[in-house]
C-alpha cells in the first residue's frame, strides 16, 4: 500500500497507480488494520468494480464516474459516486447507501436485498430488477421494465417511468411522480395509503429529495399471477 | 403415462402429468375392432390433447428427458490387449485425483474424484437430503452444489467443498455465502430446460423456503431465464470479474450451460474468464419445468460433451479450463465415457436422488425398516420406477419435498451412507475401465479407447462405428 494516508482516518487511493484489484483488497482486508474509515478514490476513470463486496462501516467517495457494478454486494458502506455509473450499480446490495450524483446505465439497484440506493439523475432500463428488499430512490426517470419480478423494497421514481413497469411484480411496491408509460403484466396503479406517505417521506427525506409524497402514485402487485390458473391468461 | 392418459381428468388434479409421444401403443386392435390405431395420433397423443383441452394448462414435472437419445451406452471401450498393455485391476495405481478451476484461482478445487454433485435446490430438496448429499460427497471428497434458493447451513456444515450457484433468481444470494463457498458457478442454463427459468410450485414453499426467496409463502413461483444484471457474454466477462474482485480471486468461477449451441456458449464462456465450463445435456433433470421443454429443448449430453470438447480444443485451453458434463450421469461406465470423450469430471443429480430411494416402493425407517410407498404414488397417479412428481412436494420417499412428516422419511446419516457408497462405486468402476485400457491415470482415457454401436452415436461422438474405421461426417460418407 502505498498510498499517502492524509489522516489516521482518511485515505486517498488514486486507481491511477494503484488498480481496482488492490483497492478491493484494501477495503476488505486492510481497512481496519489502519483504523481508516473513509477513502477518496481519484482517477476512477469508469472502472468496473470499484468498492465490490465491502463489508465495513466506511464511507468511499469516488471522484469521477465509475463503471459496472460499482458497489456491487455491499453492506455497511456509504459509497458516493461524484459523477455517473455503468451497469447494475449496487447489484445484491444487502446494507448502506450507494449514491450516484449522475446518471446510470441499466439495471440499478438489482436484485438487492437491503440499503438505500439514491440515482441522483436518470436510470436506464431494468432499474430495480428483481430486488429483494433494498429501496431505490431516481432523482430522475427510469427506463422501460424498472422493477421487473421485484419481490420486495420500494423504487421511487421522482420522473417519469418507461414500458413495462414493473412487469410481474411481487411485493415490492413502486411510488411514481411523474407520467407511467405503461404497466407490465400483474401491475396495478392502487390508492395511496397513510402508510405509504410515510414510507415516501422517509425515503425522499433519506435520498435527499423535497418532493410532495401526495404527488406521487403507487403500483404494486395485483397479485393474479401468484397462482397457476388456466382461467387467467398467463403467459408462462 | 399413468392409468389416467385416458383424458378424463379434472381441473385442479395433480399436476405434472406428461405424455410420452415417441413411442406407439403395442397392440393395434384393427382386426378385432375394425379400426386402426394411427402412428400419428396414437392413444397416447389423443389422451394428451384431451388433457390439454381439459386443462387449459400445460404440464409441469420433474426429471430429464425420458425420451430414448443416443446415449454413453451406445459406446464401448475397446480395452487393451496385445497391442496394448492394461494395469492390474487390484493393485496397480489408477489416480482419480481431479483439480477443477486452477486457471484464475488461488485455490482450486482438489477433488479425489472425477464425480461431482450437481447443483439441487433447498426448497425442492429437504434440508435433510441437503446434508445426506453435503455428507456423503465429503466422505468420498467431493464437492456438492447449491441451487435455485440459496445456500443453507447444514449443507455448509456438512459439506467438505460446496459450490455456490450464481442463478438469473438469486434467490438467497449474499456476500456472506458466497464468500463461505469454495467455488461459484453462474448458471445460464440447465439442460432440462435451457433458456427457461426453474418453478416451485406453492405446495413446496414452506415458511422457511420462502424467507430465503424473499417471497410470499404458497405462491407458485417461477424463477427468472436471464441474469437481472448482465445480458450478452460481454457482459458476463464483467460479472464474473466482479464475483472475483469480491471474493478476493481466491475461489474458481464456472459456469454451467444447458446444452444447445454448445461449440459457441463454451467459447464464450471460456472467453468470459470461466475457469470451469460446465455442460449439462438435455437428459439433465430439473425439480419442476414445462415438460415441453424437458423433451423437446436441448441436445444429448453425449453430443454436448463431444462439441464442447471441440472448443476447448479450437482455444487451446484443454488443461487450463476444465469442462464438467452432467445430464444422465448414471454408472462408471458413463463416466468413463465422459472422460474419455474430454470431460474432466461429471455432475450427477438424478442418479444420487435415486441411490437415495428416489422411484423406490420403500422407504427405510429410522435407516433400517422398509416402509411401503406404493399407496403414495398412487396418491399422485403414479407408481415406483415411473414417478417425476417432485413439483407436487408430495415425494413419497421423502427426498423432493418441504412436508415436515415427508422429510422425515430421508434419514441423513442413511441417506449420507448411501450417496457415499453409490459414488464409490462410480469411481470404482471408472478406475477398472481406465485400468483396463492401460491408464495409469482416469483422465488419460481417450477418445481412442471407444467405439460406437450405432451410426448415430458415431457421428455425434465421432469414434468409429464398432468393426469399422467408419466415423460419420469424418472419414468417408
Ligand atoms: S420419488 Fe420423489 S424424488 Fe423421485 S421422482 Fe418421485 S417425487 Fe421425485
Amino acid at each position: 500500500m502505498e498510498q499517502e494516508v492524509r489522516s489516521r482516518k482518511a485515505l486517498e487511493w488514486d486507481l491511477g497507480e494503484s488498480p481496482v484489484r488492490e483497492l478491493n483488497n484494501y477495503l476488505h482486508h486492510g481497512l481496519a488494520e489502519d483504523g481508516v474509515e473513509e477513502v477518496r478514490v481519484l482517477k476512477p476513470d469508469g472502472a468496473h468494480h470499484i468498492a465490490v463486496g465491502l463489508d465495513a462501516p466506511v464511507k468511499v467517495e469516488v471522484m469521477g464516474n465509475a463503471g459496472y457494478y460499482v458497489g456491487g454486494m455491499n453492506k455497511r458502506a456509504e459509497i458516493t459516486v461524484h459523477g455517473s455509473a455503468g451497469w447494475s450499480v449496487a447489484e445484491n446490495i444487502m446494507s448502506g447507501v450507494v449514491r450516484i450524483e449522475g446518471y446510470v446505465s441499466e439495471c440499478a439497484g438489482a436484485s438487492g436485498h437491503g440499503g438505500l440506493v439514491v440515482i441522483e439523475k436518470d436510470a436506464s432500463s431494468r432499474c430495480g430488477i428483481s430486488m429483494k428488499g433494498n429501496d431505490i430512490v431516481v432523482g430522475g426517470d427510469v427506463g422501460h421494465f424498472s422493477a421487473f419480478m421485484a419481490q420486495k423494497g420500494h423504487l421511487v421514481v421522482c420522473g417519469d417511468a418507461g414500458d413495462g413497469l414493473g412487469d410481474s411484480l411481487y411485493e415490492a411496491v413502486i411510488y411514481v411522480r411523474g407520467r407511467i408509460k405503461s404497466l407490465g403484466a400483474d401491475a396495478q396503479e392502487e390508492p395511496m395509503t397513510e402508510e405509504d406517505h410515510a414510507t415516501l417521506a422517509d425515503l425522499l427525506g433519506r435520498a435527499g429529495f423535497d418532493h410532495d409524497p401526495g404527488e406521487f402514485k403507487r403500483v404494486a402487485s395485483a397479485r393474479k399471477l401468484y397462482h397457476w390458473n388456466s382461467e387467467h391468461d398467463q403467459e408462462y | 403415462m399413468t392409468d389416467k392418459a385416458n383424458g378424463e381428468v379434472t381441473q385442479g388434479e395433480t399436476r405434472g402429468e406428461t405424455r410420452d409421444l415417441t413411442h406407439a401403443l403395442p397392440e393395434n386392435d384393427a382386426v378385432t375392432h375394425g379400426g386402426q390405431e394411427s402412428h400419428l395420433y396414437n392413444r397416447d397423443v389423443q389422451a394428451w390433447v384431451r388433457k390439454a383441452a381439459n386443462r387449459g394448462i400445460y404440464d409441469i414435472r420433474g426429471m430429464g428427458a425420458k425420451r430414448k437419445v443416443p446415449h454413453f451406452d451406445d459406446l464401448v471401450f475397446l480395452t487393451a490387449s496385445a497391442s496394448r498393455y492394461p494395469l492390474e485391476g487390484y493393485r496397480e495405481r489408477c489416480d482419480t485425483r481431479t483439480v477443477l478451476g486452477a486457471r484464475n484461482a488461488k485455490r482450486p478445487l482438489e477433488l479425489d474424484t472425477p464425480i461431482t454433485i450437481a447443483g439441487m435446490s433447498f426448497g425442492s430438496l429437504s434440508a435433510n437430503v441437503k446434508e445426506a448429499l453435503g455428507r456423503g460427497a465429503s466422505a468420498v471428497g467431493t464437492s456438492t452444489t447449491t441451487g435455485d434458493g440459496g445456500m443453507t447451513d447444514e449443507e455448509r456444515r456438512s459439506s467438505k467443498m460446496l459450490v455456490y450457484q450464481c442463478l438469473p433468481s438469486r434467490y438467497g444470494f449474499n456476500p456472506d455465502d458466497l464468500r463461505r463457498a469454495d467455488a461459484v458457478e453462474v448458471v445460464i442454463g440447465q439442460g432440462a430446460k435451457p433458456g427457461g427459468g426453474g418453478m416451485l410450485l406453492g405446495q413446496k414453499i414452506s415458511e422457511r423456503v420462502a424467507s430465503m426467496r424473499t417471497l410470499p409463502a404458497g405462491i407458485d413461483q417461477r424463477s427468472a431465464s436471464r441474469h437481472p444484471d448482465w445480458t450478452g457474454p460481454d457482459d458476463l466477462t464483467i460479472k464474473i470479474e466482479e464475483l472475483r474482485e469480491i471474493t478476493d480471486w481466491e475461489i474458481p468461477v464456472y459456469v454451467k450451460i444447458g446444452a444447445t449451441r454448445v461449440e459457441n456458449d463454451v467459447k464464450l464462456a471460456v472467453k468470459a474468464g470461466a475457469d470451469v465450463v460446465v455442460v449439462d445435456g438435455m437428459q439433465g433433470g430439473t425439480a419442476a419445468t414445462q415438460d415441453v421443454y424437458i423433451e423437446h429443448a436441448g441436445i444429448p449430453t453425449l453430443a454436448a460433451v463431444v462439441q464442447a470438447n471441440a472448443a476447448l480444443e479450437e482455444l487451446d485451453v484443454k488443461g487450463e479450463v476444465q469442462l464438467v458434463v452432467s445430464g444422465g450421469i448414471r454408472t462408471g461406465a458413463d463416466v468413463a465415457k465422459a472422460i474419455a470423450l474430454g470431460a474432466d469430471a461429471v455432475s450427477i443429480g438424478q442418479a444420487v436422488l435415486l441411490a437415495l430411494g428416489c422411484n423406490d416402493h420403500v422407504w427405510y425407517k429410522d435407516g433400517k425398516t422398509p416402509v411401503s410407498a406404493v399407496k403414495d404414488y398412487e396418491e399422485l397417479g403414479t407408481k415406483p420406477g415411473m414417478c417425476h412428481h417432485m413439483q407436487t412436494g408430495r415425494c413419497p420417499v421423502g427426498i423432493t419435498t418441504q412436508d415436515p412428516e415427508l422429510e422425515k422419511r430421508v434419514d441423513p446419516e442413511w441417506g449420507a451412507k448411501r450417496v457415499r457408497n453409490y459414488l464409490q462405486v462410480l469411481n470404482m468402476e471408472v478406475a477398472t475401465l481406465a485400468r483396463a485400457c492401460g491408464k495409469s491415470d482416469v483422465h488419460h482415457l481417450e477418445r481412442e479407447d471407444l467405439v460406437a454401436l450405432t451410426i448415430e452415436s458415431a457421428a455425434m461422438a465421432k469414434v468409429p462405428l464398432a468393426g469399422t474405421d467408419w466415423i460419420p461426417g469424418v472419414t468417408g460418407f
